[in-house]
């Protein structure tokens, strides 16, 4: 088959997996001025979490999937309520709080689960290819294309069409005034917060069937949502769309045309990014 | 708050008192400190302690007085340590490897500088951030050069005038001659009208754009600065491993020494130096009892950004200052 087809089908889905991790990291940043830099631990504490459940448990992998998306959801909650919350205002100290706690995760999951890579078998109901002519697509990972573009649309519906996305909206731009006419802002935070958790663990799980489970896949993952959410702009969610598969391609094909410096493909489109246009493709030039 | 001269006592005697003496007891004991360490081990940490300093101040001066959080300094002084290995394994000698090194790292540092400057604040971090991810990528996956995770070895420390410096005594005086250097450096750049105006960048941007100031060059000229630092430090640490590693430009390095920084104490130059030494002592510590060490420097990390947010040296003055207050119910002088 032909190898570009490969590496494109690859692309889109890191892309789709890409998007549910940034799209969180980029609504926590826009709403609440956190990176939060834990991100890429709870995709990979999600992605811990559901192998457990479904290969220790033997749960069902969907069940599993949401599950682990839950549990880190509310893990995502406490962090949110007894660490950041106590920080409020002091950006630096919550950069630092969440960096430390994502040090405590990694090490946490190495203690628990061993170094040792996990690799993680597809759903049943999802193993084999779908044929087209001659092109062969791997089912498994059209379905994370339509995971990811489904929940695309969904977080774009809840956003812009639905009286919660108003209220989101309105604390972005101006917490304060929001306050005052009665949106109760700190309860939206942590909503917010536990939102976007929740589909990194989510992300995590299913897409551990492809990048498997291993130490190191919360460093992994947290650049890539930076350089994305770098590229696509702060707080918003078309950025974090069309960043995460302009990222996702740049990437696999670097990594295939040159693996040694498949990193540094990553740094052209940021730095070009920052000397033209440093707010990102949707960002908007901060207050 | 009046600690002028004390009436009675002569004027050497005021001079010798006070900050000054403590600066010379911590010069003597660090020039002593080979004698009165129990052996080589020990003598090997305060070397390890003391181009962590160096790496530190590098980070304060940026961190403390620029308001810039640079979480990919590692990258950078990772630049430094592979090109003085690079060029040592390409048959270069130990001054041109050495001038090589800050030579590139100070390219380097522009070109990251450069990028990152772009934005301020948490815009900053994230973008260093992303830069020593990339620069660590680099020396992992750019096997040719870089070895790849096996990383490279130095044959060799160099010979300064003739001296050897293979033992742990001759390194640790190189270290510390660096170190000197690198504080007065640091002291100088930061109590210098430049200085001032990089704190004014911190404080005041748009009020210092206003007064004619060029904010970015401010900026870039301390990220330059800081570069020179970094790069002293990693001359030291590749020198001192004589082996270097992607492991030496993780994320897990820069956010140590960033550690460093907030623990003692940002916008100081003895907090980054108390910084180093706790850091460097507990992980030497730490390590011989629990596997656990990214654990414990995460606990430390919230714990400190929790409850001393201004670092151990600013909080322990603070500390100091409020036992040392004058009592009293109309919060008057205290009785003689």
């Amino acid at each position: 088959m032909n190898q570009n087809l490969i590496l494109a089908i690859n692309s889109i889905t890191l892309g789709g997996l890409l998007f549910l991790l940034s799209a969180g990291f980029s609504l926590i940043f826009g709403l609440m001025r956190i990176p939060n830099l834990t991100h890429g631990s709870l995709f990979m504490l999600g992605a811990y979490l559901g192998v457990t459940f479904a290969v220790w448990y033997g749960l069902n992998f969907w069940v599993a999937a949401v599950l682990a998306a839950l549990v880190v959801a509310a893990f995502g909650g406490v962090i949110e309520r007894f660490l950041l919350r106590r920080l409020a205002g002091n950006q630096l100290a919550q950069v630092l709080v969440t960096l430390g706690i994502a040090f405590m995760i990694a090490d946490f999951c190495l203690m628990v689960w061993t170094g040792d890579p996990i690799t993680v078998e597809t759903p049943r109901q999802f193993v084999g290819v779908v044929r087209a002519g001659d092109l062969v697509f791997p089912i498994y990972r059209l379905v994370i294309i339509l995971i990811a573009c489904l929940f695309a649309a969904a977080l774009w519906l809840l956003l812009d069409r639905t009286r919660l996305g108003a209220m989101i909206r309105a604390s972005v731009d101006d917490p304060q005034m929001a306050r005052v006419v009665g949106i109760r802002v700190s309860r939206l935070f942590t909503l917010v917060f536990c939102l976007g958790a929740a589909l990194a663990g989510f992300a995590g799980v299913i897409g551990a069937p492809i990048l498997s489970v291993y130490p190191g896949l919360d460093f992994d993952m947290l650049p890539l949502a930076l350089v994305v959410v770098i590229l696509g702009g702060t707080g918003s969610l078309l950025g974090s769309f069309l960043g995460s598969f302009v990222i996702s391609f740049l990437y696999n094909y670097g990594q295939a045309h040159f693996p040694e410096l498949a990193y540094f493909v990553l740094f052209l489109p940021m730095v070009i990014m920052m000397l033209v246009r440093p707010q990102g493709l949707f960002g908007r030039v901060a207050p | 708050m009046t600690d002028l001269a004390v009436p009675g006592k002569s004027a050497a005697v005021v001079w010798f008192t006070g900050r000054r003496a403590a600066l010379g007891l911590a010069l003597l004991a660090l020039a002593l400190l080979p004698l009165w360490m129990p052996g080589s081990y020990y003598v090997n940490i305060a070397s390890q302690i003391l181009f962590y300093a160096v790496f530190a101040l590098a980070i304060d001066v940026l961190l403390g007085y620029g308001g810039l959080v640079s979480l990919g300094h590692a990258g950078v002084f990772g630049i430094t340590c592979y090109t003085v290995a690079v060029a040592l394994g390409a048959g270069y000698g130990h001054v041109a490897a050495i001038l090589l090194g800050i030579g590139v790292t100070l390219a380097g540092m522009a070109v990251y500088a450069v990028v990152a400057l772009r934005a301020t604040g948490i815009g900053f971090l994230m973008i260093t951030l992303a830069l020593g991810q990339i620069l660590w990528g680099l020396a992992y996956r750019w096997i040719s050069v870089t070895n790849g995770d096996n990383g490279l070895s130095l044959a060799s420390r160099p010979a300064p005038f003739g001296l050897s410096l293979a033992s742990a005594n001759a390194f640790y005086y190189a270290t510390l001659v660096v170190f000197l250097l690198s504080l007065a450096l640091a002291a100088v750049f930061v109590h210098s009208p430049f200085g001032a105006a990089l704190r004014g960048t911190r404080d005041q941007p748009a009020r210092m754009n206003a007064l004619g100031f060029n904010v970015f060059l401010v900026r870039f000229l301390a990220c330059l600065f800081s570069g020179l630092l970094t790069a002293l430090a990693g001359i030291l640490f590749v020198y001192y491993n004589q082996f270097i590693s992607p492991q030496a430009l993780a994320l897990t390095a820069s956010a140590e020494v960033v550690l460093m920084v907030i623990s003692g104490g940002a916008g100081t130059l003895l907090g980054p130096i108390v910084g180093a030494a706790l850091v460097v002592i507990m992980k030497n510590v730490a390590s011989a009892y629990i596997v656990r060490w990214n654990f414990l420097l995460g606990a430390i990390f919230v714990a400190i950004v929790v409850f001393v947010p201004e670092g151990l040296v600013p909080g322990s003055v603070r500390l100091w200052r409020w036992a040392r207050r004058p009592r009293g119910k109309s919060g008057g002088k205290a009785a003689p």
